[in-house]
């Protein structure tokens, strides 16, 4: 007997005292408790406050540039072989649900040489599928596995690239996930604790930062149409027209398409005030050895023209080259130093390959989640404070057992959440008021049936024994009911389902252990030695 | 001490009472939301702009209305929100412009405020600065450079003074910004330089929520998927614990209890907010525990008195636990209501569904449950006599 109690009495020791070094540490002052709680108990942003984002990364983004390369690679081709056509163009997919319908169409080539229409296509254009309409119109559509693998590269390197961009602000503890389901819904989900502004992070997150620059062809015009005319009514090969705004004045530039360099070619960003121009800002950057040596080629070779620096296919600033540039560039006329710093930033972190938009912003503000926490523990206190008198004024000595288990029940829970990481949020806080209820319960199951017992005219002993034995059939069913409850609740729920799952379960797990375990041990061990007792107090 | 002693009163005798006033109580939800065009949802999911607006002095909410309409904007609600002597606050609530998030919605009622309360010009606004703006500012001035004000100093001054203004009692909201002389650590000369860079403004951006449609179509999607799993993994369990019937007995209880507190909803014009999914969830577990003690002692019973009729079995098992449920569901109810009166308004909508939940799922573990289990055994004796009767 003795030593049955020995090992049951050295694992809820062992128990609680593992518990209670995790929450409450080795020294238990008040204050030294409420550090250890504050630094072992992680908060939802909903308690904390700070913001929580989820945005979407518009994948056809990646898709229509995906085309648009094979389009000028198949145009070459056709070029060199000399086959002539009217027009190759791509369709234009608006949203997500689109995506998939993009398709390249090739109109009015020559019927007598489908064969090398073919082959260069096949060359050329090997993720994609080609159809032909009545020989001379091919109608080219991404094969599948080709879909699902560009859609899933776009959003590892739009998440890898907003990562970037977060840790470039120095932000604490920001949270940056897959969000959805990965295959359709290519959402990420941002979390920055602490942040009440979010203004200028959902600004930078959203910024492409398309850098490239560009020799100018001709310009500035007042207007496409003035740049159009200028060149007998149509574009050179291999040219675009880009714009440029500042204060007022709007031209327009000839470019050549393909940039001399891009903002993959970076080593490196940093923002300064502008040295030509007091009052703006600017962004001085650094290329790659590689790049560096391309550049200087490409500069010596073209003294005296003019280059442009294009950000998000807007002109940025136009330069004339005035001597070999090795590996060092500036973007300059920018507005504050917030917009200069940004934009160092974003470059340093790389392009967004896809636009992304936002589908949803909370901002819970330091003080609103102070002031939840402060009335939600408020009210939890008065709660248990209320529970523990009226089981000690129902249940008299047995009612100290109830309140002994309660605690120790809610110790668990505290140190388990603590223990694993989970983060504990206003739903969370739900689970524990029901684990609360259930620990109750447990007793009440228990100490009624020992009464009933009582009543029937046992001996106290054997009430004991067979209101535990028969309350913990009851104890079991409820609480395996309820816990396999949360474990669904956490496989298929999200967010705010799953906080209250995790609580609940182990709450409940805990509950069969004190109440089951940890009570009976108590009463056990104050019934010792006392075999013929006749009266107990509950 | 003891409140309930034993008792032997006749709970299915009164059964066709108590299934009618649950038709009543369910009707009136029913109705009270279709009269009201349909179930109020919260931002989360109806989607929308929110923002939480702690003031200084009692706001005019029929003239922020007014400047906020004159702007085009459609203005869902505008209530206040834990209104009292000490604290006024307001709940700004935009309906959905268009398919994607419209982040100025939320811009625009920070601007509406700010016509309606406007602060020196060039100055920043204390009550709603980052630490990042205060500190920006006060490294500006060029007076704290002069004293010896390193960068690193004035930026973690800065970050100690807002991390201030956030806790209660000011809760985000300064009055003057002479109390910045309380925060500790804080040197007098820069307390001295926040005025000459900012002004305590008339209110306090609490928070912003901006939701787009997808999303919320989709968590509620979500929430409603998760719980019928849920519930199906109950179904189960029951039905491998006790029979089949036990578990639809159990099961069509809980529906009673959410529909019904889904209907106290409407009746009572309340939002249907995230944390409402939250308490209807704990309502689950706990309408759940309270009919399997009872449907545990029925068990219990049958085994024991094997002659007895299932109504006497039921009559004696919801009398025996009595004391039980009426000890249990009291404290948790006790434990809610205290959430309801002290817990604040973030709470209200979330302990508003437990309190009702508690209520509900206690009286249809006694009175739903166990006549429906009753005919559902009815039904299978039936079968069961018809087949033998056949043969």
């Amino acid at each position: 007997m003795r030593s049955r109690f020995g090992l049951k009495i050295a694992l809820v020791a062992g128990v609680f005292l593992l518990c209670a070094w995790r929450v409450i540490g080795v020294n238990p002052n008040w204050d030294a408790i409420r550090q250890n709680l504050a630094d072992n108990i992680a908060l939802g942003l909903d308690l904390k406050g700070g913001t929580h984002l989820i945005l979407q990364v518009q994948v056809q983004d990646a898709l229509k540039a995906e085309a648009d390369q094979t389009i000028d690679r198949i145009r070459t081709r056709l070029l060199r072989a000399g086959i002539s056509y009217t027009s190759i163009r791509r369709n234009d997919p608006g949203s997500i649900e689109e995506a998939d319908s993009i398709e390249i169409q090739l109109d009015g080539t020559p019927t007598d040489r489908v064969s090398d229409v073919r082959a260069i296509l096949e060359e050329e254009a090997p993720s994609w599928l080609a159809s032909s309409t009545g020989g001379s119109s091919f109608a080219l559509g991404m094969r599948p596995s080709e879909l699902l693998r560009l859609k899933a590269e776009t959003l590892q390197q739009s998440m890898s690239t907003i990562e970037n961009r977060i840790n470039g602000l120095g932000l604490t503890e920001p949270v940056i996930q897959q969000h959805g389901r990965a295959e359709a819904e290519h959402e990420i989900l941002v979390q920055l604790p602490g942040v009440s502004d979010p203004a200028r992070v959902m600004n930078l997150l959203q910024m492409s930062a398309q850098l490239e620059i560009k020799k100018v062809i001709d310009g500035p015009f007042s207007s496409p149409e003035a740049a159009r005319s200028q060149n007998n009514g149509i574009l050179p090969a291999n040219s675009e027209l880009a714009h440029y705004a500042e204060r007022g004045r709007s031209e327009w530039y000839l470019l050549e398409r393909n940039p001399v360099v891009t903002g993959r070619d970076l080593r490196g960003a940093t923002a300064g005030r502008d040295t030509q121009n007091p009052g703006a800002w600017q962004v001085a950057f650094s290329l790659s050895r590689q790049a560096g040596q391309r550049f200087g080629i490409f500069t010596a070779a073209n003294i005296g023209q003019n280059l442009a620096v294009v950000l998000d296919r807007r002109v940025q600033s136009v330069a004339s080259i005035e001597s070999r540039i090795e590996s060092e560039g500036v973007i300059n006329n920018i507005d504050g130093q917030t917009e200069s710093l940004d934009l160092a930033l974003v470059l340093r972190a790389g392009a967004l390959p896809a636009s992304v938009v936002y589908l949803e912003e909370r901002t819970v503000g330091a003080s609103l989640g102070a002031d939840s926490i402060r009335q939600g523990v408020r009210s939890a206190i008065v709660g248990v404070c209320i529970i523990v008198v009226v089981m000690l004024a129902y249940y008299r000595l047995a009612g100290i057992n109830a309140n002994l288990a309660l605690f120790f029940n809610l110790l668990i829970l505290l140190a388990v959440l603590s223990a694993f990481g989970f983060t504990l949020t206003l739903p969370g806080i739900a689970g524990i008021i029901l684990t609360i209820g259930m620990a109750v319960d447990a007793n009440v199951l228990i100490f009624e049936r020992i009464r009933e017992e009582l009543r029937a005219g046992k001996a106290v002993v054997a009430a004991l024994n067979a209101g535990f034995g028969k309350a913990f059939l009851t104890i079991i069913d409820t609480n395996l009911t309820t816990i396999i409850a949360a474990a669904f609740l956490f496989l298929f729920g999200r967010g705010p389902v799953r906080g209250f799952a995790v609580t609940l379960a182990i709450g409940l797990l805990a509950n069969l252990f004190t109440s089951v375990f940890v009570s009976r041990l108590i009463f056990d061990l104050s019934m010792w030695r006392k075999r013929n007792l006749k009266e107990m107090s509950i | 001490m003891q409140l309930i002693g034993q008792t032997s009163i006749d709970f299915l005798g009164r059964r066709k009472i108590f299934i009618a006033l649950s038709a009543v109580l369910l009707l009136a939800g029913i109705g009270s939301a279709v009269t009201k065009g349909g179930l109020k949802f919260g931002i989360d999911f109806k989607g929308g702009t929110l923002v939480y607006v702690k003031f200084r002095d009692a706001p005019d909410p029929e003239r922020i209305r007014g400047v906020l309409q004159g702007k085009g904007l459609s203005v869902a609600t505008l209530q206040p929100f834990q209104d009292s002597a000490e604290s006024h606050e307001l709940k700004i609530d935009l309906d959905l412009a268009g398919d994607v998030v419209e982040t100025s919605g939320k811009d625009q009622v920070i601007e509406t405020l700010r016509e309606i309360y406007p602060i020196g010009e060039g100055k920043l606004d204390f009550n709603n600065a980052s630490p990042e703006a205060l500190a920006q500012r006060l490294l500006a001035e060029r007076t704290l450079r002069d004293a010896g004000h390193s960068s690193r100093d004035l930026t973690s001054h800065a970050e100690a003074m807002v991390d201030w203004r956030d806790q209660a009692p000011r809760s985000g909201l300064l009055r003057d910004l002479a109390e910045l002389s309380d925060v500790p650590g804080v040197p007098s000369s820069v307390v001295a330089a926040v005025p000459r860079v900012a002004e305590a403004g008339a209110f306090h951006i609490g928070g912003v929520e901006v939701v787009g449609p997808k999303i919320g179509a989709e968590l509620q999607w979500q929430a409603i998927k998760a719980t019928l799993f849920a519930l199906a993994g109950m179904l189960v369990y029951i039905a491998f614990r006790f029979e089949w019937i036990y578990g639809v007995a159990a099961v069509i209880a809980v529906f009673h209890d959410v529909f019904i507190t889904i209907g106290f909803f409407s009746l009572f014009d309340r939002e249907i907010e995230l944390t409402v999914v939250a308490a209807l969830l704990t309502l689950v577990g706990y309408s759940m525990n309270d009919t399997i003690v009872i449907f545990d002692r029925v068990r219990e019973n049958r085994a024991a008195v094997r002659k007895s009729s299932m109504t006497d079995l039921l009559n004696l098992s919801i009398n025996q636990t009595l004391s039980r449920t009426v000890l249990t569901s009291g404290l948790t109810l006790v434990a809610v209501l205290c959430l309801l009166v002290l817990g604040g308004e973030v709470l209200r909508g979330f302990s508003f569904g437990l309190a009702v939940g508690v209520l509900v799922g206690t009286y249809s573990s006694i009175f739903i449950a166990s006549p429906v289990l009753l005919w559902g055994q009815g039904l299978q004796t039936a079968r069961a006599g018809g087949g033998r009767r056949r043969r």
